[in-house]
């Protein structure tokens, strides 16, 4: 080897030199990034040319073209009619959304309200101009001007389509009527069912504790799951917390808790619809709260109901508009809530689901199967929401945030 | 032109090794490590939990809240025992396939076994953890199998981990120690077995030394690939890893979760070195 | 080296357990192609070819298979690139921070792939303003293919002597001649060793990737794991593995017979040439 040392000092130089030039770039980014979000974004008052295309970011099953299947499809005559191209980004959870977003490459996404609320703080999406959206007007009253889609009287988005979570379990080995989650909730009951339990793997869980505590320990002055001052939400936790060593499984991806099912590895816990129904058609002797319950057990349940929102960076906010307005059509949005295995936003889709091809599309009486027009069921249904310091009521500002379930969800987990 | 270029740096070694490093140190040093370096930065940062903006005021929140909270302490150290574990038993399941690939096979065999151990690495990896899970399921193939013996198999949970993370990381650690091992010269052996050296004796004191460095090469893949891995432990156990916790929190949290991040990268760090100390970055 | 028939019998065993535990798993997947039934029940509900012809029918999953192949090449070409100069600095010269290379081109790999996923993708969007992209998915994956041609080089060129070369320079060739008439060819089995080891790291390649990928592109793994959200498409993945499998071994046996060509390699300082082994070989 030639070489001596000496040049050694120069190398350092660079690298160091080449490092702090770089942490400078970044910093300058950051801060310009942050200068340039505005707060006061404005909604479009009128739908121009398409632009061509239309990057969205969806929940699996919501933006089919048929790559799935070729009869699935909603996407390829809207994008004939409209000339939008569609690229669908599919998420697996409500932070991964959020991270997309942020990163200001997409046009829009479909959010539930534990996602829509924080986006809507973090500039991150723009108001909607509802009377840009022709099928916005039959869509069902109690979905319109809710807390996770209308923020200080204006309106963030377009409602694609609701649901409850659902107690399932499997008939042969588990004996229980679906009348209370109980069976899961309760330690003394969830005890019996040892190993074998399936739960949601996500913080927004803890509502659904929250939710039993509300009617099993009225004392505690639960009103709304996703408020809860620290006396509430200890409580919650704790309960959660001796169910855990019972725990079977968490769950975040349908096929994980639909081949646990299957497989008897778990035999009873909180599912969609989508598993339900999918195991029921595969001969699998699972069973539901029944309709003579309500479909839902007497301490109610938490659900999800989902909004279509516009990014505040979309490059292509006319082609989003027109997607908007097509998902929320009767023919499309029927299709989409049949495939997912939801209630749709579209009061006159209910019609459309006799005209479609039942292989794919399930009953023609799904708005009954699933509740769509019916106020009183959903008024038992907690959606998905992000829980505020701010209580929003006469507790102020005491509530537990959404960092705080995290932690706590990870300290559950263990 | 490419003669005067090439005389330049051949009288200015310097601008040689200057030139030879531009690329890949421009591209390593600025791009990524740089990178890196700010989001690690993010861990003494805090974040409004509504927006998500990370505030740039400086803090030592984060590390208290790992310490404080036992929950971080047991996960950090689940993690490393099975990262341990895993390397140890790839290196127990390497180690014979690669004596027999690299002294004992003959040649024809030798590119049979080759292209036997990659294969595995062209199944794309969520499909193996799937078919694992199907194996280990509690109707499943594993516990088919041990029912007349009585015995029924570990479901899901920590052993699975560990037997899932040995399987995807075994062509990792197969691959360096039948290196490591044609490396040895022949006439090595012979000459301990000329020497009156028992086939055992052999092993232990001259190919085992010789390829150890191989074996820790290798190591250093099977354990840093477990230390980040979030998605196989969310399969087959409903264990949290640092993986796990990194992936729920970079979102909302992302100083918490880049203060989590910095112990695999001290563990792996400190393997580096111990690593290097052992010699598996130098010559045979 | 001679062995007893005990021990022969013992090593036997060994590569036996060894080999079952590796295919035991890739024989499920095989028979799950197979599954007539939509759930990863066992036993599988019944046998059917049908997910085959979806599979091939299958436009995502085409699409995908070709960015995947695409992005992977392009990785790997990098990969090369930059590791082999990285290699030739580390190897031939001495200066400050030599060893911290080593270190520095093993951090993408031993780092979570969250880390490096978001990293890269703050340096795009955030520093530098760059959509994402196959470029960007292209970027990341070098970024930890480096090490795996890096290591190969850098300890084949230790077993390399210098001589060979000062000799060359000796003779009147500059330093580029010197590097394709006799540096390089004594590296070829090398590189094509980790250029393959590269290859399907990148193929596989699921965390970064997502973090890199635009809007309108998917790899393999990711149409994979959307697809696990899609449950009655299930069975169609385990197709897709097991083609992608049958497809591999002919590029990989190609590749193999490619590093045993041993014949035109410069002797070595040990007066041996290099082996098959050392091709693929990590230190």
């Amino acid at each position: 080897m030639r070489n001596k040392g000496g040049r050694s000092a120069r190398t350092a130089w660079i690298v160091v030199v080449g490092l702090l030039a770089f942490m400078v770039a970044f910093a300058a980014g950051c801060g310009g990034d942050d200068d340039s979000s505005s707060d006061e974004s404005e909604a479009l008052s009128e739908v121009g040319e398409p632009e061509g295309q239309v990057d969205l970011i969806a929940w699996a099953g919501y933006v089919e073209d048929g790559s799935t299947d070729p009869k699935v499809d909603w996407v390829t005559d809207f994008e004939k009619e409209s000339g939008c191209e569609v690229n669908v980004k599919v998420a697996g959870t409500s932070d991964e959304m959020i991270e997309l977003m942020r990163t200001g490459q997409y046009d829009g996404v479909s959010a539930s309200g534990n996602a829509s609320p924080r986006l809507v703080e973090g500039g991150d999406v723009a108001p909607v101009n509802v009377d840009l959206v022709p099928n916005y007007e039959s869509v069902f009253e109690d979905l319109k001007d809710q807390p996770y889609n209308t923020f200080d009287g204006v309106n963030y988005g377009i409602p694609h389509g609701r649901g409850a979570n659902l107690l399932m379990w499997n008939k042969e080995t588990v004996d229980t009527d679906g009348k209370s989650w109980s069976v899961i909730l309760d330690p003394k009951e969830a005890a019996k069912y040892d190993g074998r339990i399936s739960i949601y793997d996500d913080p927004v869980y803890i509502a659904d504790a929250a939710l039993y505590l509300k009617a099993h320990q009225p004392d505690l002055g639960i009103e709304d799951p996703y408020e809860l001052d620290e006396e509430q939400f200890n409580a919650a936790v704790d309960l959660l917390k001796q169910q855990r060593p019972y725990i079977g499984e968490y769950w975040f991806d349908f096929a994980k808790q639909i081949s646990s099912f299957a497989n008897g590895d778990v035999d009873v816990g909180t599912t969609w619809q989508y598993q339900y129904f999918t195991l029921l058609g595969e001969d699998e002797p699972v069973a539901s709260t029944p309709a003579s319950e309500g479909f839902l057990p007497e301490e109610d349940a938490t659900g999800w109901s989902d909004t279509w929102m516009i990014s505040n960076e979309a490059e292509h906010p006319n082609c989003m508009y027109m997607w908007m307005d097509h998902i929320i059509s009767p023919e499309a949005n029927a299709k989409v809530a049949a495939w997912f295995g939801e209630a749709p936003a579209q009061s006159e889709a209910c019609a459309e689901f006799k005209n479609l091809d039942p292989a794919y599309f399930g009953a023609p009486n799904h708005c009954e199967l699933y509740n769509a027009d019916n106020p009183e069921f959903w008024s038992r249904v907690y959606y998905w929401d992000t829980p505020l310091a701010d209580c929003g009521d006469d507790r102020g500002e005491e509530c537990m945030d959404y960092n705080d379930w995290v932690s706590a969800w990870t300290e559950i987990k263990g | 032109m490419g003669r005067r270029l090439s005389d330049l740096f051949h009288s200015h070694p310097r601008l040689q090794v200057g030139g030879l490093l531009a690329g890949p140190v421009g591209w390593l040093v600025i791009g990524y490590i740089g990178s890196l370096v700010v989001i690690l930065i993010t861990a003494f940062w805090q974040v409004n939990a509504l927006s998500g903006e990370v505030e740039q005021t400086f803090t030592l929140d984060n590390f208290q809240t790992l310490v404080d909270e036992p929950v971080y302490r047991s996960i950090a150290g689940r993690t490393i025992a099975i990262a341990a574990l895993v390397t140890i038993t790839d290196a127990l399941l390497a180690f014979p396939i690669a004596f027999y690939m690299a002294k004992v096979a003959s040649s024809r065999m030798k590119a049979v076994l080759v292209v036997a151990v990659l294969l595995p690495l062209w199944a794309s990896y969520l499909v193996k953890v799937y078919a694992w899970r199907t194996i280990l399921s509690s109707g499943g193939i594993l516990n088919e199998f041990l029912d007349p013996f009585g015995v029924s198999g570990p479901g899901y949970g920590n052993v699975a981990v560990w037997l899932v993370m040995s399987y995807l990381w075994l062509p990792f650690m197969i691959i360096p120690i039948y290196a490591g091992l044609e490396r040895i010269p022949d006439s090595v052996i012979s000459a301990s077995e000329d020497l009156g050296a028992s086939p055992m004796t052999t092993f232990r004191r001259v190919i085992l030394p010789l390829a150890f460095p191989a074996v820790v090469a290798g190591s250093i893949f099977t354990f840093s690939l477990t230390l980040g891995d979030y998605i196989t432990p969310a399969l087959v156990s409903n264990n949290q890893f640092i993986g796990n916790v990194v992936y729920n929190n970079i979102v909302n949290n992302q100083p918490l979760a880049s203060a989590f991040v910095m112990v695999p990268v001290a563990v792996m760090i400190i393997y580096l070195l111990i690593a290097r100390r052992l010699g598996a970055f130098e010559h045979l | 080296m001679r062995l007893s028939r005990r021990s022969q019998w013992f090593l036997r065993a060994g590569v036996g357990l060894t080999l079952a535990f590796i295919y035991i798993p890739l024989i499920v997947i095989l028979i799950y192609a197979f599954n007539a039934g939509k759930t990863l029940e066992w036993p599988p509900d019944g046998l059917t070819l049908d997910w085959f012809q979806k599979a091939v029918e299958n436009s995502g999953a085409r699409d995908a298979f070709v960015t995947s192949i695409k992005a992977a090449l392009a990785a790997t070409a990098i990969a090369i690139l930059l590791g082999t100069l990285a290699s030739l600095a580390v190897s031939r010269h001495r200066f400050f921070g030599r060893e911290t290379i080593s270190f520095l081109v093993l951090i993408p790999i031993a780092l979570p792939g969250i880390v490096t996923g978001i990293a890269i993708n703050d340096t795009f969007t955030q520093v530098l303003g760059v959509d994402l992209s196959l470029f960007t998915v292209i970027v990341g994956h070098a970024t930890f293919c480096i090490v795996l041609v890096y290591n190969n080089v850098v300890a084949r060129l230790r077993r390399v002597s210098t001589s060979l070369e000062e000799a060359s320079a000796d003779l009147g060739a500059d330093s580029w001649q010197t590097f394709r008439l006799v540096t390089f060819p004594s590296l070829r089995t090398a590189l094509v060793a980790g250029a393959l080891l590269a290859f399907a790291l990148s193929f596989d390649e699921i965390i970064v990737t997502r973090f890199t990928i635009g809007a309108e592109l998917e790899t393999l793994p990711i149409w994979i794991y959307n697809n696990l959200f899609r449950s009655n498409q299930l069975p169609i993945i385990n197709v897709v593995a097991v083609l992608v499998i049958v497809i591999s071994v002919i590029p990989v046996y190609f590749a193999n017979r490619l590093t045993r060509e041993v014949g035109g390699a410069a002797p070595t300082a040990r007066g041996r040439a290099p082996t098959e082994a050392e091709a693929i070989a990590v230190p």
